[in-house]
């Protein structure tokens, strides 16, 4: 087992399974953002759940973190590491001709999903942390959905998500397939299922996209 | 036709490369690209000028040996077929044509177009094999009942030649194509189901140990590799590799 942890499949797998796990958590935070879209009070009734609950708070909340940290980190490391695996470069290279833009540049998608995740930290998650248990100020359950059109009347924010999840969509078009690949699932159902990561990939990004301009111009 | 040719010159493994430049005159379309190095070659020769090396075999795609990454594509610009199986009319009369050598760090050039690809032997020596009884009493092959389907994978998988290909042109320089279809090729079959867990285990750790980069699924190996060897290999590989590691 040992040889497993240190082997390059192993990280294979890390990746894959962490990428999973987050596509997860997208599509439960794409649910929750879809809800403001059609019920203020709904929206404020979940995200009163999922802020107050103990079990996502104290449990989800820190495995979904980890899992962020990691599949990040994990990526910037195997990026240095495949970079350094050829040492010369070609003065030719036509990458074009044989992969696609997105499967050659996660790192690049990667990394503008990461500054937006500081975004989206400074924006929702720090005011939050900050509200429940710095200021520990009282619960008012309605003031989630106030909190987050507020957030959208900036139309340079609007604009840095929407840019965002574009990339978003980009990295998703390879890895969600990829994941697939990496865990050893490539049979008669693969092509099924890239339609389906290929649909899902650009649907979810475009919904957050909707949903950041629909608050900004009902605002 | 009359060509250009920038082509990667190193004198040996340890000394600094560079591109040079040649013109190349008179080139028959109908040559293969090999033919054409050899033209350029007695030139060269002639003119007194050290011959490009480069790696060649049997020139009827099947030995794996030519190598040449040809205008930022390994074996170059046509699907399917190894150096020696690319012909010039693929090329434009006037064309400037870059030709480097397959590169990876576990690929050191030996000398300029020619690699050292023993790397490769090394992964095959540690599991890419069936142990067999040849005292006599081996067993016909053809004895053993074969599901028809997995023995056309197997035998699919077992095409790869082990030219590079797939390492030169993976953005990672990794060898995960070249492994998972020797991997493929044994573990397909009863025969090769013996040893499968060693196998897989084994040529994966060696495989890292070469300083092969890790595999990001772009695909650029299964377009590239003269032999069409499929990326359901690499899958493959990493189902047997996570079972193998299961059972310790």
């Amino acid at each position: 087992m040992s040889g497993l942890i240190k082997s390059s499949l192993a990280r294979k797998y890390a990746m894959a399974l962490s990428g999973l796990f987050l596509i997860v958590f997208l599509l439960q935070h794409f649910t929750i953002n879809l809800i403001s879209v059609f019920s203020e009070e709904v929206f404020n009734e979940v995200s009163h759940f999922m802020g107050n609950n103990p079990i996502v708070q104290f449990i989800l909340q820190p495995i979904l973190i980890f899992g962020v940290l990691f599949h990040f980190t994990m990526g910037f490391v195997l990026e240095y590491q495949n970079r350094s695996s050829r040492a010369q470069n070609y003065a030719e290279n036509k990458g074009s001709a044989n992969s696609t833009w997105m499967s050659r540049n996660m790192i690049w998608s990667g990394a503008v999903i990461l500054s937006f995740l500081g975004l989206h930290f400074v924006d929702f998650w720090f005011p939050e942390m900050n509200y429940k248990y710095i200021e520990v100020l009282p619960e008012n359950p309605n003031r989630y959905f106030e909190e987050m059109v507020h957030k959208f009347v900036s139309p340079v924010r609007v604009v840095l998500y929407a840019v965002s999840f574009v990339f978003l969509m980009l990295h998703l078009l390879h890895g969600f397939s990829s994941s697939f690949q990496s865990v050893g699932l490539n049979n008669k159902y693969t092509k099924a299922l890239k339609s389906f990561t290929i649909a899902f990939s650009v649907v979810i990004p475009a919904g957050f996209i909707f949903i950041a301009f629909f608050h900004h111009l009902n605002a | 036709m009359n060509l250009t040719l920038k082509i990667w010159r190193q004198a040996n493994t340890s000394a600094q490369g560079k591109m040079q430049t040649y013109p190349i005159e008179n080139v028959s379309p109908d040559m293969s690209f090999l033919e054409m190095m050899d033209v350029l070659n007695e030139q060269l020769i002639n003119k007194g000028i050290d011959p490009v090396a480069f790696d060649h075999d049997c020139r009827e795609g099947i030995c794996g040996m030519c190598s040449m990454y040809i205008n930022g594509e390994a074996h170059g610009p046509d699907r399917l077929v190894t150096t020696c199986q690319l012909h010039m009319r693929k090329f434009k009369d006037g064309e400037t044509i870059t030709i480097e050598p397959f590169r990876a760090n576990a690929f050191p050039v030996v000398k300029d177009l020619a690699v050292d690809r023993s790397a490769f032997d090394r992964i095959q020596h540690a599991g890419g094999f069936v142990s067999v009884n040849t005292s006599g009493n081996t067993q016909d092959a053809n004895a053993i009942p074969i599901n028809k389907h997995d023995a056309d994978n197997a035998f699919d998988a077992a095409t790869c030649i082990g030219c590079g290909a797939c390492v030169a042109s993976c953005k990672n320089a990794s060898a995960m194509l070249f492994v998972s279809a020797k991997v493929s090729q044994y573990a397909l079959l009863p025969q090769g189901k013996v040893e499968a867990a060693d196998r897989v285990l084994n040529m994966v750790k060696q495989m890292d140990e070469e300083g092969f980069g890790n595999c990001t699924n772009t695909g650029a190996c299964e377009v590239e590799c003269p032999k069409g060897i499929s990326l359901e290999n690499i899958a493959r590989m990493n189902r047997e590799y996570l079972v193998a590691s299961a059972k310790g």
